[in-house]
């Protein structure tokens, strides 16, 4: 992953969730897309069926994916495009960088692509020289800031307008202290059209690729991948090997569901099918594993590589809501990245599968009916049984469990833990009950268990 | 004439032991024989969620040897059942009372809706209530419908709740977030736990409601600590003591 976590999850969240105002606020943002998906959704009298046919075609496209891919790679050559293959982030970047480097391109502009992201290709090619622009207005904002995206499909939510404002004052001189979306998109815009009309080459990352005609879809509404395609004569199109769909028509399932999910829009506003390139140009398409076919052969994981990246996963998941996409601290954060991470490397990321209350509200919002929570929990027992887990818990866990195995320790137990309850200082108490105690109370002690008043009243059974 | 062997969580029958005598007054008022086997102790649960599923499967193999052999299983938790439905299966595969007692387990409001077939509940709470949708008896057990899925709204505890004489319900906005307990998750996360739990107060008393009510009781501790340590008015019970009414 490109950008290592800083602190484990629950530290990065105790941080963002530190400022409560302003924890509200992203709470509210991420909440809206939320209730615009619910409101779109609820407009297609079939969205449960859509659903169900999403998660079949992805399911036999994986089932499927060598053919599906062979296929696709004829067909894409037969139109025109170039297609490579590439093992791992570091091939990915190699192949991007000779392709530009062979045509003396050293202006790339690129449109979103979480794959790239993932490789680590920005800081890669300019390192080697090479100037690249991210033109989905987000990805620009948290470019110029030199942080890594905070969303999948919202780079920049987690900034204010003014705080935009004051970057771009600084870095496209707009007016100090103005914040008007419309004025600051305007600067943006023009700022961006000079990139635009400079550049020797175009990235765009892909949504769909269709094996049996060989296109790339890629759905913007920017325009910015169709502005940074349309110019220079070279279009590198980057794809993860499970962006594969069998057929054409499967489109008229996961275009109506990915912008409706996503931000709650019937469609996105530009959904251009790239098949061959344009005349008088180039189109080299780059297939990335980088760790896909192994998560292809691991039950219930595998599952994962439907996602369609429409982060409806993160908008309803309220812990991301109230902790920030930076918290989870890799490329894809929030529940199916908390899936994704640990299979890249369980030991960094060992927190994640727990940032999470398992309430199952992504598992029922996911446009492919990817059982996130239950993957989660998955990882749990992945994680602990290799001692991932912190030490004190699986101990205090175990513990619990001998204690419980046992009735007679049980009732024991219960009547200790409820006599320290009332005979102890609340002072006490709360300092004992720990990371419970510093903002809630310890529930009341009843002097009786259910067991032993049932036991009064009604007699050992 | 049903007979039902109660299934009361551990914490509930050690703190919230009134909310156990609710569950069982509410089954015999409801024609149920109820008994108490008193070899239970815990289903596993906080161990299974923590990954911990070798710590949990002794557990959750004394809860089968248990129940094992009664006609009906209730417990007033969703997530406890969801528990025993749900991941039971995993953690003790071959027990042989596995798909006996997994099948005959229900959360207390799922039982009287759907095996009793209650839709009408005497008594009379004249209070103004909010429903705390817990997440385990939402998603799991799919006691409601759910502001996820497009599909035809209904929802169980609701409609129990709403036939008592006197009762004001009154939904929150966002009609079933979850209120960051997640078992350990309110500790290890204890700052994202504690937002999350005070945002659904403040829904709930923006909504105005008086009392706070729900079918998991882990969740409603959760939220009753939060509010006890802030002073905030707000009753919080358990659906079960909602239901048995109250005295006129």
């Amino acid at each position: 992953m490109a950008h290592a976590p800083a602190a484990s999850h629950p530290e990065a969240a105790a941080r963002f969730a530190a400022d409560v105002p302003r924890t509200h606020w992203h709470d509210e943002s991420l909440w809206f897309m939320r209730v615009k998906r619910d409101r779109a959704a609820a407009q297609v009298p079939e969205w449960e069926r859509l659903r169900e046919l999403a998660q079949a075609i992805k399911a036999h496209a994986l089932a499927t994916l060598p053919a599906l891919l062979e296929q696709f790679e004829r067909n894409a050559t037969a139109a025109g495009a170039t297609v490579h293959w590439a093992r791992d982030a570091a091939e990915h970047n190699r192949i991007v960088h000779g392709l530009l480097a062979e045509r003396g391109a050293t202006r790339l502009v690129k449109s979103k692509s979480m794959l790239t992201e993932e490789c680590g290709l920005n800081p890669y090619l300019e390192a080697r020289g090479i100037e690249v622009v991210d033109t989905d207005l987000g990805e620009r904002i948290v470019q110029f800031r030199d942080e890594p995206p905070s969303h999948i499909v919202l780079p920049a939510i987690h900034l204010k307008k003014e705080e935009i404002g004051a970057l771009f004052h600084e870095k496209l001189g707009t007016a100090a202290g103005a914040s008007d979306p419309k004025y600051l998109t305007e600067a943006a815009r023009g700022h961006l059209r000079q990139k635009f009309l400079a550049a020797q080459a175009g990235l765009t990352g892909v949504n769909f690729a269709v094996a049996d005609t060989g296109a790339v879809v890629v759905c913007t509404n920017e325009g910015n991948a169709d502005m940074g395609t349309s110019l220079p004569p070279l279009h590198l199109a980057c794809m993860g090997l499970e962006k594969i769909v069998p057929h054409a028509e499967d489109l008229g399932v996961f275009l109506r569901l990915l912008a409706r999910s996503a931000t709650g829009q019937p469609v996105t506003t530009y959904s251009t099918h790239f098949l061959g390139p344009r005349p008088g140009s180039e189109l080299h398409i780059v297939i990335v594993d980088n760790g896909r076919s192994a998560l292809l052969g691991r039950d219930p994981y595998r599952r994962a590589l439907s996602c369609i990246r429409c982060g409806a996963c993160m908008n309803t998941c309220p812990v991301f809501r109230r902790s920030g996409g930076h918290s989870y601290g890799v490329t894809v954060p929030g529940p199916i990245g908390s899936v994704l991470a640990p299979t890249i490397d369980p030991a960094a990321h060992a927190a994640l599968p727990f940032a999470s209350t398992l309430c199952g509200s992504c598992a029922d919002v996911c446009p492919v009916r990817i059982d996130l929570h239950h993957q989660l929990l998955a990882w749990r027992g992945e994680l602990a049984a290799a001692g991932h887990t912190p030490a004190g818990k699986r101990l205090a866990l175990r513990f619990t469990a001998w204690v419980f195995a046992s009735p007679a320790r049980y009732a024991l137990a219960g009547r200790l833990a409820r006599f320290a309850l009332r005979v102890l200082p609340a002072g006490i108490m709360a300092r004992l009950a720990g990371p419970w105690g510093r903002q809630r109370e310890l529930p009341a002690a009843p002097a009786e268990s259910f067991r032993d008043r049932y036991r009064r009243t009604h007699g050992r059974a | 004439m049903p007979t039902v062997a109660l299934f009361v969580p551990c914490y509930v029958d050690q703190f919230y032991p009134q909310v156990a005598e609710a569950t069982l007054r509410l089954l015999e008022r409801h024609g149920c024989t109820v008994v108490f086997p008193e070899a239970q102790t815990c289903c596993g649960q906080p161990m299974s969620n923590s990954g911990e599923a070798a710590a949990a499967a002794p557990l959750c193999r004394h809860f089968l040897d248990t129940f094992q052999g009664h006609e009906y299983v209730v417990a007033p938790s969703g997530s406890c059942v969801g528990m025993v439905r749900h991941q039971f299966p995993d953690l003790v595969p071959d027990h042989p009372a596995l798909e006996q007692v997994r099948t005959s387990t229900f959360e207390l409001c799922e039982f009287l809706h759907d095996v009793l077939g209650v839709r009408r509940v005497e008594g009379r709470f004249p209070r103004t209530v909010g429903l705390h949708r817990s997440c385990h008896a939402q998603r799991e057990l799919r006691l409601a419908s759910g502001s996820e899925r497009m599909v035809a709204p209904f929802d169980k505890v609701k409609a129990l709740l709403s036939s008592l004489e006197g009762i004001t319900l009154v939904e929150p906005a966002r009609s079933d977030e979850c209120c960051g307990f997640g078992g350990t998750f309110a500790v290890a996360e204890e700052a994202v736990s504690c937002l999350m739990g005070r945002d659904r107060l403040d829904e709930h008393a923006r909504a105005g409601a008086e009392v706070i009510t729900g079918v998991d009781m882990s969740c409603l501790m959760h939220l009753e600590g939060l509010a006890r340590r802030e002073g905030r008015p707000v009753r919080i019970l358990h659906a079960a003591e909602v239901l048995l009414g109250e005295a006129a």
